[in-house]
């Protein structure tokens, strides 16, 4: 229990400590958020599908929520390359607790940073169609964190060098976020995107938020849940895995 | 004696390179061992094996009794280690750091104040306690893993060149910090050094590591008197000599590599 608690302690200080990261990370939200809601609103409308910023809003959140996730497990990378990684391999604790303090660090770091992309929305008018609705909303972004979270931590578990982390960002970051349906809706694809997004965990998540905020989804909550809560497990299992198989 | 760390045909190659070649050694309860050798010799890897990190390609790892392969936990439990390279997070303070180890390594919460305070003085850090690591210089890092390292007593502490880098003052408090821990407590001392002089001074037995393989061990008088020498210097190239005329790569360079070692160089 000490070993996770003081492991999760360690990322969010980090991540506090990162001022120039946090202000970073909110940039490309914002980009995508002004440039998309407002470039494509017009066209969204006349295609008669509504407010396109407020069907992207949720989708945003979702991607500072994946970036901001994968990019804490994989910052394993940092730490073999630095040597910390060493400090907590040789300690007498469990490596799953190991992998997991870190995980829950990483994915509430994500949380955090989706919430302020949520505050950031609604300073540019954006409103949840029921506030009370907002604590799920959390709980739902911190289950989508806690799945890309342990992908990021697995995948770093088997890389050993800083080479390897330009292509996770192109090659998995980058199509699990536009093949997700945060850009755009999920009805009337084509059939072979349609069920690449459906083997996308990213959509579910999405999905679920925008059920929440905006009362507009498509697979529905428990199926979201569902899908999301099998694949975290899975993802940690595997996390877990490889960490325990790690060598210096 | 019971022997507390036990080696049995330890080998480790990386590629076609054996850099750990068929060692077998064992270390006695409470004892100050010493692994002496050249830059590449092996020392390093030769910890990693048997602090977990890093598998064997072949041979036996027993550790307070727990083999290492398929008991890496409990050997874990058994032993402290203070790397070569660095292992601080720079994002962490100094007090962070030692923290975080304390926790790692279930040290109560009264005993680590006091313990952190005490060593972070010991290494006269304890005024840049809140300081994050980053701002250290490389000797102030040094010092702050040495200072954790002590931080929990285990049953084995692994040193891999504890003093590379300190300044003679800090030097002399570790190895008197160390032998009193050795000697209250029972800590059984495996380290690492190129420091011949060190290696005399502080260790009970040695072990002469030279490319991959264990040349000769003993105390540092069976040593001399085996080899009819009266310095652990000349005592250790006569022993590595023979290596020496063994390897096909050149002689010279091998000799002069020895020759800047033995004076100090670093690395
Ligand atoms: N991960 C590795 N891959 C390839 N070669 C390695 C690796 N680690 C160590 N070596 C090589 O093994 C030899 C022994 O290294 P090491 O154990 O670090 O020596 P020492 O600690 O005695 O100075 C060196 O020649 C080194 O280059
Ligand atoms: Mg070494």
């Amino acid at each position: 229990m000490k070993t996770i608690y003081i492991l999760w302690l360690r990322e969010i200080k980090r991540y506090l400590r990162s001022k120039s990261r946090i202000i970073g990370s909110l940039g490309q939200p914002l980009l995508f958020l002004l440039a998309l809601g407002y470039g494509l609103g017009s066209v969204f409308a006349k295609a008669g599908e509504g407010n396109y910023f407020e069907f992207l809003a949720p989708g945003i959140i979702g991607m500072s929520i994946i970036f901001t996730a994968i990019f804490s497990g994989i910052q394993m990378i940092w730490d073999r390359q630095f040597g910390f990684l060493k400090e907590t391999l040789v300690a007498p604790v469990n490596r799953l607790n190991i992998m997991i303090g870190r995980t829950l660090g990483g994915a509430t770091v994500a949380t955090m940073q989706g919430l302020l992309v949520l505050i950031l929305v609604t300073i540019f008018g954006f409103r949840p169609y029921n506030w009370a609705l907002v604590p799920v909303v959390i709980l739902f972004m911190l289950l989508v964190a806690l799945l890309f979270a342990a992908l990021g931590a697995a995948i770093a578990s088997l890389l050993d060098d800083m080479q390897g982390f330009q292509l996770i960002m192109n090659f998995l970051v980058m199509p699990l976020f536009f093949l997700s349906g945060a850009l755009f809706p999920l009805d009337g694809l084509p059939a072979v995107l349609a069920g690449i997004v459906k083997f996308d965990p990213l959509s579910y998540g999405i999905d679920s938020f925008r059920i929440l905020l905006v009362n507009n989804g498509s697979f529905g909550l428990g199926t979201d849940f569902a899908v999301l809560a099998v694949v975290t497990a899975v993802f940690l299992g595997l996390g877990s895995y490889f960490f325990s198989k790690i060598q210096i | 004696m019971d022997n507390i760390i036990e080696v049995q045909h330890l080998v480790k190659k990386f590629g076609d390179f054996t850099a750990v070649d068929d060692i077998s050694f064992d270390v006695k309860k409470g004892e100050i061992f010493a692994f002496l050798g050249p830059n590449g010799a092996g020392k390093s890897t030769t910890i990693k094996m048997l602090t977990t990190i890093l598998n064997p390609t072949g041979g036996d790892i027993k550790l307070n009794g727990h083999d290492a392969k398929n008991d890496a936990d409990a050997v874990r439990r058994s032993f402290g280690i203070v790397f070569q390279d660095p292992s601080l997070d720079d994002d962490l303070t100094a007090l962070e750091n030692m923290d975080l180890h304390g926790v790692l390594y279930g040290v109560p919460r009264k005993i680590r104040k006091e313990r952190i305070e005490q060593l972070l003085s010991f290494v006269e850090l304890w005024d840049r306690r809140d300081s994050q690591v980053k701002e250290f210089s490389g000797g102030m890092k040094r010092r702050l893993e040495i200072a954790r390292g002590l931080l929990h007593h285990p049953a084995v502490l692994f040193l891999d060149e504890p003093t590379l880098g300190l300044d003679p003052q800090t030097r002399n408090h570790m190895w008197s910090y160390l032998q009193d821990l050795n000697e209250k407590e029972g800590v059984t001392v495996f380290f690492t050094t190129h420091y011949m002089e060190e290696a005399e001074r502080i260790a009970q037995r040695i072990a002469i590591i030279d490319h991959g393989k264990i040349v000769a061990s003993g105390t540092a008088a069976e040593l001399k008197s085996r080899t009819k020498t009266n310095s652990l210097e000349d005592a250790f190239l006569k022993l590595t000599g023979t290596v020496i005329r063994d390897e096909d790569a050149s002689t010279t360079d091998k000799m002069r590599a020895h020759g800047r070692m033995w004076r100090g160089g670093r690395r």
